[in-house]
């Protein structure tokens, strides 16, 4: 498809309109829309915390120690209040929205919408379980 | 309830002025009438110049779509008195050039439905002595929501994604390639799938979901889109590990 953006053939007496910069503070829905689109920093912010969190654990006891303590500072701990409850907000909302994309089909009936967004609170909760489990014995 | 509702009607003359203006007509208010009726009482007893689309009346033509109180909506089907007190604001579908008042162009469109083929594609046509194409109950069930579309363009004007980008093949058009892709009579999926993966296609939507919600037939565009995305995503995984395969 060409790249052209005008609809049809130049029309000067038509009246084009321009979408606004703050289209999504027009209407709920965009704006929830588009709150959801930022939680994808907080997921990355989340992860890049994972990751440093490992290399501090690679490199040694002291090391692991100066990360604890800088986690506690006032800076990180608003920090990652604010990134888990953006994470929070990311993981249920895309659960609620996956039956939209897939339809499973069993024994000729469309599986409902419920029990496709049971099962992923269900392995949500398995596997956090499973962590805590892991995490909590030793 | 009161007798009488203010209608806020945007008006475009281009011969008069550049860009569009607002009209308030006083109507009666009567709570059988849906938006179209007060807009034929406005142009049958107020002011003949008043321009919209409409035929049916009965939500099928698709012909009547209009922003009602900024959402967009059959107004056949939108009662008065599901805004009263009033004044009700109807102004044309966003998105789309106005030709004039509340009528907006579609060429866009129509150009974008032809490109997805929205008709069986089969790769051999069977002889007519063999008969029709058979379809099950369950076959026919897996696509009939996306045939409902009746192409009257309100997922197009909810959509902030066409506005933005309008080359976007967008939601209804996506929703009835999807439709044919489902059919089981039909083998057009993968010469479909070649312009969906493209940069007009499936992957510009961001599944804002708005054209779902605005959709006055259920078709459900955004599940289609997300669900193409998916067997779009399956297609290129497997053209990866069996580049051997024939699809």
């Amino acid at each position: 498809m060409s790249a052209d953006p005008h609809y049809t053939l130049y029309h000067p007496r038509w009246y084009r309109r321009r979408m606004s910069v703050w289209w999504w503070l027009h209407n709920r829905a965009y704006a929830f829309f588009v709150l959801r689109e930022i939680t994808s920093v907080f997921v990355a912010f989340t992860a890049l915390l994972y990751l440093w969190q490992i290399r501090a654990l690679i490199q040694g006891p002291q090391a692991y120690e100066r990360f604890l303590a800088r986690l506690k500072t006032p800076l990180f701990l608003t920090l990652d209040t604010v990134a888990f409850l953006f994470v929070l907000f990311h993981a249920i909302t895309w659960f609620n929205l996956t039956p939209k994309a897939m339809v499973v089909r069993m024994g000729g009936t469309r599986v409902p919408d419920w029990a496709i967004i049971g099962v992923n609170y269900a392995a949500w909760i398995v596997l956090s379980g499973a962590v805590a489990f892991a995490l909590l014995r030793g | 309830m009161p007798s009488t509702v203010a209608l806020s009607v945007a008006r475009y003359r281009p011969e008069q002025e550049s860009e569009p203006t607002f009209q308030t007509y006083e109507i009666p208010f009567r709570k059988d009438w849906v938006v179209l009726d007060a807009l034929n009482y406005v142009k049958d007893t107020m002011d003949g110049s008043l321009s919209y689309r409409w035929s049916c009346r009965m939500g099928v033509c698709g012909s009547c779509g209009m922003k009602v109180n900024g959402t967009p909506k059959l107004t056949c089907a939108t009662f008065l008195s599901e805004h009263m007190p009033g004044p009700i604001r109807i102004e044309p579908l966003d998105n789309f050039p106005v030709v004039r008042d509340l009528v907006v162009d579609l060429t866009d469109f129509v150009r974008k439905l032809k490109q997805v083929k929205p008709w069986i594609v089969r790769k051999e046509e069977k002889p007519l002595a063999e008969g029709e194409y058979l379809q099950t109950p369950a076959e026919l069930d897996a696509y009939k929501q996306f045939s409902m579309c009746i192409n009257c363009m309100l997922c197009y004007s909810a959509c902030p994604i066409y506005g933005l980008e309008p080359s976007f093949i967008g939601p209804a058009a996506i929703a009835l390639a999807q439709r044919y892709n489902l059919d089981s009579r039909d083998q057009g999926a993968s010469e479909r799938l070649k312009l969906m993966s493209e940069d007009d296609g499936i992957w510009q939507c961001t599944f804002v979901g708005e054209c779902t919600e605005v959709c006055p037939k259920h078709v459900d565009p955004a599940g289609a889109i997300q669900q193409y995305k998916l067997s779009g995503a399956t297609q290129w995984v497997k053209s990866l590990l069996l580049p051997w395969g024939n699809r």
